[in-house]
C-alpha cells in the first residue's frame, strides 16, 4: 500500500513541478495546490498504514491508526488553505493592475516600469 | 513550572489582536504597538537573566511529559535572539512613524509587524519540529501582508514571486518533516536528537539533513537558493525592508544552526562539508552582487547574503570558538543590517533617488548622517572597536583551528569587498559635487527618521565595545550549540 501511495505522491509532485514551471499564473497556483496535496498525502503515507480503525477511543479496539500524522495534516491543510486564498486574491489583484497573467512579462525593475 | 518563557511570544500576539481594532485611529495604533514592544522587551530581558542564572528554561505545554507534548525551549541562544528581535523591531517601528505613510498605517501595518514578531520569536523558542513549521508560516503570512501592503505595481509583481518561493519551500518542509517522522517516529527536537544518536545517523538521515538544508537555505538565501531575495526585497518600503533584512533570513540561519548542531552531528564529513562549501560560494556570490550594483538598496541587500554565508561558515566548523563567533556575528548582523537599511532609507529620502550615480556631496548638507553612515559601514566590515569585529575574529580563528585554511582566507578577503561596497556608497553619496537633492525634505520628518537610526548605530557601537561584558552570555550560547546533551537533558528533565 505504501508503495502505491509513494507512486501517487511522486506523480502529484511531478505534475506540480510541471505546472509551476509554466508561464500562466493560474497554472502555477494549481501547481501549488497539487504540491500541497502531494505533501499531505506523503505525511499520511510516512505515518504508515498499520492501523485499521480510526483513532477514536472505543471498547475492545486496539488496532488504531497513528493519530499524529492526521493532526499534522489537518494543521498543514488549513495553513495551505490560508496561503492559497491569499495567493489567489493577489493573483486577481495583480491581473487587474498589471493587465497580464504571463509570468514572463512580469519581470523588470524600477527603470522599465 | 514557569510560563515566563512564553511572554515574549504571547505579548506581541495579544497586542497584535488588540491592534486589529481601531484600524483608522493612528495614535492608538502607534501607542499600542510601542507599549507592546516595550513590555515584551522588559520580559525578554528578564528571560535572559533567568536563563543566565538558572540555565535553560523549558515549558511543556499542557503538562504532558516531554516527548509527547509541545516543548518550548528557552536557552541562551533563543532568549538573546528574542531580545535582539524585539529591540530592533522597536527602533524600526519608531523609524516607520516618519516614513511609512498614513495609508499603510491605517491598513494593518502594525498588526502585521506584531504578528511577524510573534512568528519569529516562536520560531526561536520552539522545541518541536512541526511547531517550528507552524511558526514559520505565522511569520511568512505576516510577511506576505507587509510585502504587498500598499499595492504598488512593483510590490504586486515581486510579492507573487516571493509567495511562490515560500509556498514551495514550505511544502518541502512538510515533506522533510514527514520523512524524518517515518525514520525516528517523534517530533520533539530533543527526542529526535536522541533517536538519531541511537541509530548513529544512517544514510537516510543524511539525505534528510540535506533536505532540511534545502528548506531552510531557501528561507535564509544561501547560494543556489538566493535568487528570489534581491528582487523581492527591493519592492517593499524601507521600514518593512529593514524588518525583513534584519529578521527573516536570520530565522532560516537559526534553523540551519539548530538542526545542524542538534540533530545531524554524526556524519560531519558530508553534511558540514557541504554546508562549508555552500557558505563559501554564498559569500562569493554575495560579493559579486554587492559590487555589481549602483543601487544603494541592492548593495545592502547583497550584503545580507554575504553575512548569511559568513555565519553559516562559522556553523560549519563545529568547534566552540567558531560557533560562538557565528552567534556573536548573527546578533551583530541583525542590528547592523537594520541600522544600514534605515540609513539608506534616509539617504533615499533626502536625495529622492536610490541610484548612486545621481547622488553626491551630501556631507555638506547632512554631516551627522554622513558620519553615522561611516560608523555603521565600518561596523559592518568589522573594524576593531566596532561590532562586527569580535564575531568575525572568532569565526576565522575557528576556521583555522578546524584546518580549513583556504576557505577561511576567502571569508577574510570578503571583508575587503564588503568594505569596498559600503565605502562606495559613502564616496558616491557623501563626497564630491553636489548631486540630486529632493525638494520637499521636511526637517521634522527627517529628525523622526534620523533619531532612532542614530540610537541603533550607537547601540551597535556599544555591542562592539562591550564584547567582554557580553562574553558570558555568548559563551553560554556556544556551549549549548556545541553540546546537544545540555539541550536534550533540559527538555527531557523539564517535562517530568
Amino acid at each position: 500500500m505504501e508503495i502505491v501511495m509513494a507512486f501517487v505522491c511522486g506523480f502529484l509532485f511531478m505534475a506540480a513541478v510541471y505546472l509551476i514551471l509554466s508561464r500562466s499564473l493560474l497554472r502555477i497556483i494549481i501547481g501549488t495546490g497539487l504540491l500541497s496535496h502531494g505533501a499531505h498525502l506523503l505525511i499520511l503515507t510516512m505515518g504508515s498504514f498499520k492501523g485499521t480503525v480510526p483513532p477514536v477511543l472505543s471498547d475492545g479496539v486496539t488496532d488504531f491508526a497513528d493519530p499524529l500524522p492526521q493532526a499534522l495534516i489537518l494543521t498543514a491543510i488549513v495553513i495551505s488553505f490560508g496561503v492559497t486564498a491569499f495567493f489567489l486574491v493577489l493573483a486577481y489583484r495583480a491581473y487587474s493592475e498589471l493587465k497580464t497573467d504571463d509570468m514572463s512579462l512580469m519581470r523588470g525593475s524600477e527603470e522599465n516600469e | 513550572m514557569s510560563n515566563f518563557l512564553l511572554l515574549p511570544i504571547i505579548i506581541p500576539f495579544f497586542f497584535a489582536m488588540l491592534l486589529l481594532f481601531g484600524q483608522k485611529n493612528i495614535a492608538y495604533q502607534r501607542i499600542t504597538t510601542l507599549l507592546g514592544l516595550v513590555i515584551s522587551i522588559i520580559c525578554a530581558i528578564g528571560l535572559v537573566s533567568n536563563v543566565y542564572m538558572d540555565g535553560p528554561q523549558t515549558v511543556t505545554l499542557g503538562n504532558w511529559p516531554a516527548p509527547f507534548g509541545i516543548t518550548m525551549m528557552g536557552d541562551m541562544v533563543a532568549s538573546v535572539l528574542m531580545l535582539t528581535t524585539l529591540v530592533i523591531s522597536l527602533f524600526i517601528v519608531w523609524y516607520g512613524f516618519g516614513s511609512i505613510g498614513k495609508e499603510r498605517e491605517q491598513f494593518f501595518y502594525y498588526p502585521g509587524i506584531m504578528f511577524i514578531i510573534t512568528g519569529v520569536n516562536g520560531a526561536f523558542t520552539t522545541g518541536d519540529i512541526f511547531n517550528l513549521f507552524v511558526f514559520f508560516e505565522v511569520l511568512l503570512m505576516a510577511s506576505y501582508l507587509l510585502i504587498v501592503l500598499g499595492g504598488e505595481k512593483a510590490q504586486l509583481r515581486e510579492s507573487i514571486k516571493y509567495i511562490l518561493v515560500n509556498v514551495i519551500s514550505s511544502a518541502l518542509f512538510v515533506v522533510a518533516v514527514a520523512y524524518l517522522y517515518s525514520v525516528v517516529g517523534t517530533l520533539s527536537m530533543a527526542d529526535i536528537s536522541l533517536k538519531i544518536a541511537e541509530i548513529n545517523q544512517p544514510g537516510i538521515i543524511t539525505v534528510i539533513a540535506v533536505l532540511f538544508l534545502l528548506v531552510f537555505g531557501m528561507k535564509a538565501a544561501i547560494f543556489p537558493l538566493y535568487f528570489w531575495l534581491p528582487s523581492a526585497y527591493s519592492a517593499p518600503p524601507i521600514p518593512v525592508l529593514a524588518l525583513f533584512g534584519a529578521l527573516l533570513t536570520k530565522v532560516g540561519v537559526y534553523a540551519i544552526t539548530r538542526t545542524y548542531t542538534l540533530f545531524f552531528t554524526h556524519d560531519l564529513s558530508y553534511t558540514h562539508e557541504l554546508l562549508l562549501i555552500l557558505a563559501v560560494v554564498t559569500i562569493i556570490a554575495g560579493c559579486i552582487g554587492a559590487l555589481a550594483h549602483f543601487d544603494v538598496k541592492q548593495i545592502i541587500i547583497y550584503n545580507i547574503i554575504i553575512a548569511v554565508g559568513v555565519i553559516l561558515f562559522g556553523v560549519a566548523q563545529m568547534n566552540e570558538v567558531a560557533l560562538q563567533g557565528a552567534f556573536v556575528y548573527l546578533i551583530h548582523d541583525m542590528i547592523i543590517k537594520a541600522a544600514l537599511f534605515m540609513l539608506i532609507g534616509i539617504v533615499i529620502y533626502v536625495t529622492g533617488t536610490s541610484n548612486l550615480r545621481k547622488m553626491g556631496g551630501l556631507i555638506q548638507t547632512y554631516p551627522t548622517l554622513g558620519w553615522f553612515f561611516l560608523i555603521a559601514g565600518f561596523g559592518l566590515v568589522g573594524v576593531p572597536p566596532l561590532s562586527g569585529f569580535v564575531g568575525k575574529l572568532l569565526i576565522i580563528q575557528g576556521g583555522f583551528i578546524a584546518g580549513n585554511t583556504w576557505s577561511t582566507l576567502v571569508v577574510l578577503a570578503s571583508s575587503i569587498i564588503v568594505l569596498l561596497s559600503v565605502m562606495r556608497i559613502f564616496i558616491y553619496a557623501f563626497w564630491g559635487e553636489q548631486g540630486q537633492l529632493s525638494t520637499d525634505v521636511q526637517k521634522r520628518k527627517y529628525n523622526r527618521m534620523f533619531i532612532p537610526t542614530m540610537l541603533l548605530v550607537i547601540l551597535s557601537i556599544f555591542y562592539g565595545i562591550g564584547a567582554e561584558w557580553l562574553n558570558p552570555f555568548m559563551s553560554d550560547a556556544a556551549k549549548i550549540l556545541m553540546d546537544p546533551s545540555i539541550y536534550t537533558d533540559a527538555v527531557m528533565k523539564g517535562g517530568e
